[in-house]
C-alpha cells in the first residue's frame, strides 16, 4: 500500500422515512490526497458527509478514521478526531463577528474567561500562514459570501483539523475565487492534510483532485484515479445514461421590443444591494442573461421590475405601457411570468400541495372558479395536463410540495409560470438544486419560449449556462452593468474578471 | 404643581423597575436561546403566590424566595419540554401558562384559605434602613428591598456572563443559528434547557418581589401585566442585560410620576393609560431598530435540517 488510507467507509445507510438517502456507500480516501466526491443533486453527499461529522447517526454501515472504527454521536466528537467540515449551507452566526464565528465552541482564554486577545493572534497567524485576508471585527452579515467562505476555512484550521471536506464549497464564488480556493487546498494538501471536495461540476474535480468517488441515487457507483476518467465518463456515471447538454439554438429572430428599462434605481431593503441605474431592453423571442455573484442587485432588479420593491428612478416600459409601480397580479394578468429563485420561499408555498401549488397566481381565474368555488374538475384537468407535458413525478395530485425532489418542483413552477403563454418571462437560478435530467429539460423549455417569440430575461450565476442559453450577456456588479455584449465576443476570464468588479482591458462597458 | 424628580418618584420607581428588570433579565435568557416566552406575566404571578404562601408557612421570607426561584424554575422546565422536546408553538405554550397561572392561584388561594383574592399576610423580605444621616443618598436607599440589590447584582452578573466568558458567546450563538452551535460541538439543547430554566426562575423571583418584597400578601391577579412590560421592557434594551435595565428604570418612572400625578386635575382614566400608551409609543420606536436572536421563536429541528 503506498499510502495509508485516512478514511474508509462500508455499505453506509440512511433512511430518512421512506426517502434513502444513502443506500450502501463504500468510499476509500487516501491520506494527504484531494479527494472528490460527485454526484448529482440529491444523490446523497451532504447526507454522507453529516454521517461522518455526527450529525446524522447512519442506520447501518462502519466508517473507519485513520484505522481506527469510529461511530460519532456529536459534531465535537468528529472535531476531536481532527475532521473539519465546511457545510454546503454556511454555518454561521450572523449576529456575531468574524473573530467570535471562528473561535466559537473552542474558545482561549483561562477557565471560564473568554481572551479576544488570545484569539486574535491565533487566528491572525493562521490567515498570514495561508495568504486568507479577514477583516475579524466585521459583523458576519456584513461579509459578502465569497468571505464568508473564506471565514468557514479559516475555522476549520483553527481547529487544526486533518481531514478537511468541503461540500460544495465553489458554489458561491466567482471564476477567480474558485481558483484561488484551488491554490489553497492545493497547500493544505501540501502540509499532510487530507481533502473531500463535493461538487458537482465536474470541470472542477478534473482540474483539483486526485481521485474521484461517483455517487447516483445513495449508491458509490465508483472511484477512479483521476487519470482514468474525463468529464464525459464521469458525467455518464453521475447521470446514469449519455448526457447531451449541446443544445440546439438556431439565430435569435428578436421581434418588438417587450421591456425596457432606462436607469432603474430602486430602493435597498434590509441593507442589501439595490438596483443603481441599470439600463437595457429585451425584445421578443430574445434571451437576455444576467450574470452576477449572488448579492450583487438581483433582487432588487426583479423586484423592481415586478412591482415588489419600491423604483425610486428611471422607466420601465413593458411592451410600451410604464409600469413603475403597478400592482402584480396586473403585470401576471398582462403577461410577466416568473420562475424565482427559492422555489420555497417565493416560488411554491411550503404547506400546500401539488395541486394548489399549481394553481397558484391564478386561483381566481375564470377557468378554475366559479359562483365563489372551486372547479375541482377542471383544475385536475389542468393540473394534470402541467404533469403530463412537464414530465413531472409525483405521487398524486394531493402529496405535500415537499415530497417532490428539487428538479420536479421546478417543473411544476414552470408549468405553471408558462401556462397563461407570458410575453415576458423573468427566469432566476431557474437550475438551481435540481438534477441534470431537469436543467436538460428547464434548457429545451426556455429555448422552445425563445422560439415561440417570447422574451426571456435570465439571471444565473451560472456561467455555463448564461453563455449557452443567452444571446446577450450583461455583467452584474454591485447593482451596476460592467458590461453587456453577445456570448461569443465576452471570454469566460472577462466575465469573471467583470464579476469581481474589475473591467477588463479594451473591454468597451455597457451598451 | 405637577413634580418630576421628588425623592418619593424615585423610591417609587425604584420599587415599580425591580420586578421589570428582574423580570426582563429572566425573558432575555429564554430569548438568547431562541425561546420565546410569553408565559412571563403567568410565571411572575405563581412565584408572587408560592413566596407569600410558603412565607406564611415558614414565617421566613428567604424561603418564600426560594419557593419563588423554584416554582418558576419548574415551569421554566415545563415551557422548555413543551418547545424543544415536543416542538410545540412557543407562543402558545406560553399563554397556555399564563392561564393555568391565574386560574390555578386562585383556585388555591380558595382551597388554602377559603379566599378567593388574597393570601393572608406574610413575612416579608428585608430593607436597608438606618441610612437617614447620609445626604441624599441616604433617603434614597433608605427602605431599598434588599431583592432590588441583588436585581442589579444580578444584572452585572449577566452582563460579564454573556459578553466575557465562553459559556456567554456560546449562548449567545445557540439564539442566533443554533445549527452553526451545534456544527461546533455545542450541546444546543442543553444550553436552551438551562438557559430557560434559569431565566424563568429569575422571573419566579421577580414575583416574589411582588408579593413578599413590595406588600406582605399575595392578592389575585397581582401582576396586573407587569410579565408583559418586563417582556416590553426587554425589547427595549435589545436582549441586553444593561439595556433592559435601563428600560425598566424608565418604565418604572412613568408609572411613579403617573401615580404621583394622581389627585391632581388630571381625570384618573386618562393617567392611567399613560404607562401603557408610553409602553406603546416607546415599542413602536425602538422595535423598529431592536431585532431580537435570529432564531428566536422557531423549532430546532436537527434532524430535518
Ligand atoms: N433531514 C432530511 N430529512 C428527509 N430527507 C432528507 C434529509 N436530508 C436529505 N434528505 C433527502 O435525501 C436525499 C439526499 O440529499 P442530500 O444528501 O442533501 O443530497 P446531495 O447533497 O447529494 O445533493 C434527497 O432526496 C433529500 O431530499
Ligand atoms: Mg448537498
Amino acid at each position: 500500500m503506498a499510502k495509508e488510507e485516512a478514511l474508509v467507509i462500508n455499505g453506509l445507510k440512511k433512511h430518512f422515512g421512506h426517502v434513502k438517502a444513502n443506500d450502501g456507500i463504500d468510499l476509500i480516501v487516501r491520506a494527504g490526497t484531494i479527494h472528490a466526491i460527485v454526484g448529482e443533486n440529491g444523490a446523497g453527499k451532504s447526507t454522507l458527509m453529516k454521517s461522518l461529522f455526527g450529525l446524522h447517526q447512519p442506520d447501518s454501515g462502519e466508517i473507519h478514521l485513520w484505522g481506527e472504527k469510529v461511530q460519532f454521536s456529536s459534531p465535537l466528537q468528529a472535531l476531536s478526531h481532527g475532521i473539519g467540515m465546511v457545510h454546503q449551507h454556511f454555518m454561521l452566526v450572523e449576529a456575531l463577528s468574524v473573530l467570535e464565528n471562528i473561535i466559537l465552541g473552542a474558545e482561549p482564554g483561562k477557565g471560564i474567561l473568554l481572551s479576544y486577545k488570545n484569539s486574535r493572534k491565533t487566528v491572525e497567524e493562521i490567515c498570514q500562514k495561508y495568504g486568507l485576508d479577514l477583516d475579524l471585527d466585521a459583523i458576519v452579515e456584513n461579509v459578502p459570501v465569497g468571505i464568508q467562505q473564506r471565514l468557514e476555512i479559516v475555522k476549520v484550521l483553527y481547529r487544526g483539523a486533518r481531514l478537511i471536506i468541503l461540500d460544495e464549497p465553489t458554489a458561491v464564488l466567482t471564476p477567480q475565487e474558485i481558483d484561488r480556493m484551488f491554490e489553497i487546498l492545493r497547500e493544505f494538501k501540501k502540509d499532510g492534510c487530507t481533502v473531500i471536495f463535493i461538487t458537482h461540476k465536474l470541470n472542477e474535480v478534473m482540474a483539483l483532485a486526485d481521485d474521484v468517488t461517483v455517487i447516483r441515487d445513495g449508491r458509490t457507483v465508483g472511484h477512479w484515479p483521476i487519470s482514468e476518467v474525463n468529464e464525459k465518463i464521469l458525467a455518464r456515471q453521475m447521470v446514469g445514461r449519455d448526457v447531451v447538454l449541446d443544445l440546439v439554438k438556431e439565430d435569435a429572430q428578436p421581434a418588438e421590443l417587450v421591456l425596457q428599462i432606462q436607469g432603474l434605481q430602486t430602493e435597498q431593503v434590509n441593507g442589501d444591494q439595490k438596483a443603481d441605474g441599470l439600463s437595457f431592453n429585451i425584445r421578443a423571442g430574445e434571451i437576455l442573461g444576467i450574470i452576477g455573484v449572488a448579492g450583487n442587485g438581483q433582487d432588487a432588479l426583479i423586484e423592481g421590475i415586478l412591482g415588489l420593491r419600491k423604483v425610486e428612478k428611471g422607466e420601465i416600459l413593458y411592451l410600451g405601457e410604464h409600469i413603475n409601480g403597478v400592482d402584480t397580479s396586473y403585470l401576471r394578468q398582462k403577461g410577466v411570468s416568473c420562475i424565482s429563485a427559492d422555489r420555497l420561499k417565493t416560488g411554491l408555498v411550503r404547506e400546500f400541495n401539488v395541486r394548489e401549488n399549481a394553481i397558484l397566481g391564478y386561483h381566481t381565474g375564470k377557468e378554475f372558479v366559479s359562483n365563489l368555488l372551486f372547479q375541482n374538475k377542471r383544475i385536475d384537468h389542468y393540473v394534470n395536463q402541467i404533469i403530463k407535458e412537464f414530465q413531472i413525478k409525483t405521487p398524486s395530485l394531493e402529496a405535500p410540495i415537499t415530497t417532490l425532489s428539487g428538479g420536479n418542483q421546478q417543473k411544476l413552477i414552470i408549468g405553471r409560470e408558462l401556462h397563461a403563454n407570458p410575453k415576458l418571462i423573468i427566469a432566476v437560478q431557474p437550475t438551481r438544486g435540481v438534477d441534470i435530467g431537469a436543467i436538460e429539460f428547464i434548457y429545451q423549455v426556455l429555448l422552445e419560449c425563445r422560439r415561440q417569440n417570447t422574451a426571456v430575461l435570465l439571471v444565473s450565476n451560472e456561467l455555463e449556462e448564461v453563455l449557452s442559453l443567452s444571446d446577450r450577456v450583461a455583467v452584474l456588479y454591485q447593482g451596476r452593468f460592467m458590461g453587456c455584449n453577445t456570448p461569443d465576443h465576452l471570454s469566460k476570464e472577462d466575465i469573471g474578471l467583470m464579476m469581481a468588479g474589475v473591467r477588463p482591458e479594451g473591454e468597451g462597458g455597457s451598451e | 404643581m405637577i413634580s418630576f424628580l421628588t425623592i418619593s418618584i424615585i423610591q417609587a420607581t425604584v420599587a415599580i423597575a425591580t420586578p421589570l428588570y428582574i423580570g426582563a433579565l429572566g425573558g432575555l435568557f429564554n430569548e438568547r436561546v431562541g425561546v420565546v416566552n410569553v408565559g412571563l406575566d403567568g410565571i411572575m404571578l405563581s412565584g408572587a403566590f408560592a413566596a407569600a404562601i410558603t412565607s406564611y408557612y415558614t414565617q421566613s421570607a428567604w424561603m418564600g424566595v426560594l419557593a419563588a426561584l423554584t416554582v418558576g424554575a419548574l415551569l421554566g422546565l415545563l415551557h422548555a419540554a413543551i418547545c424543544i422536546e415536543f416542538k410545540a408553538d412557543h407562543v402558545v405554550s406560553g399563554v397556555a401558562i399564563n392561564i393555568l397561572a391565574s386560574s390555578l392561584t386562585v383556585f388555591l388561594l380558595q382551597l388554602l384559605f377559603n379566599n378567593k383574592g388574597q393570601s393572608p399576610s406574610a413575612p416579608k423580605i428585608g430593607q436597608i434602613s438606618n441610612l437617614d444621616s447620609i445626604p441624599i443618598l441616604g433617603p434614597i436607599l433608605n427602605n431599598m428591598s434588599y431583592l432590588t440589590i441583588i436585581g442589579l447584582v444580578l444584572i452585572l452578573l449577566s452582563h460579564f456572563f454573556l459578553y466575557r466568558t465562553k459559556m456567554g458567546l456560546r449562548l449567545r450563538s445557540v439564539g442566533e443559528n443554533p445549527y452553526a452551535a451545534q456544527s461546533l460541538g455545542i450541546p444546543v439543547r442543553r444550553y436552551m434547557y438551562l438557559s430557560v430554566i434559569v431565566g424563568c426562575a429569575l422571573v419566579g423571583l421577580a414575583g416574589a418581589f411582588l408579593s413578599i418584597g413590595m406588600l406582605n400578601v399575595f392578592t389575585k391577579n397581582m401582576t396586573a401585566g407587569r410579565g408583559y412590560i418586563a417582556l416590553a421592557a426587554m425589547i427595549c434594551g435589545r436582549w441586553t442585560p444593561l439595556g433592559s435595565l435601563g428600560a425598566s428604570v424608565f418604565f418604572g418612572y412613568v408609572l411613579a410620576w403617573q401615580m404621583n400625578a394622581q389627585g391632581l386635575a388630571i381625570p384618573a382614566q386618562i393617567l392611567e393609560i399613560i404607562p401603557y400608551l408610553t409602553t406603546i409609543i416607546v415599542l413602536a420606536f425602538v422595535a423598529k431598530r431592536a431585532r431580537g436572536p435570529a432564531h428566536v421563536g422557531k423549532i430546532f429541528a436537527p434532524s430535518e435540517h
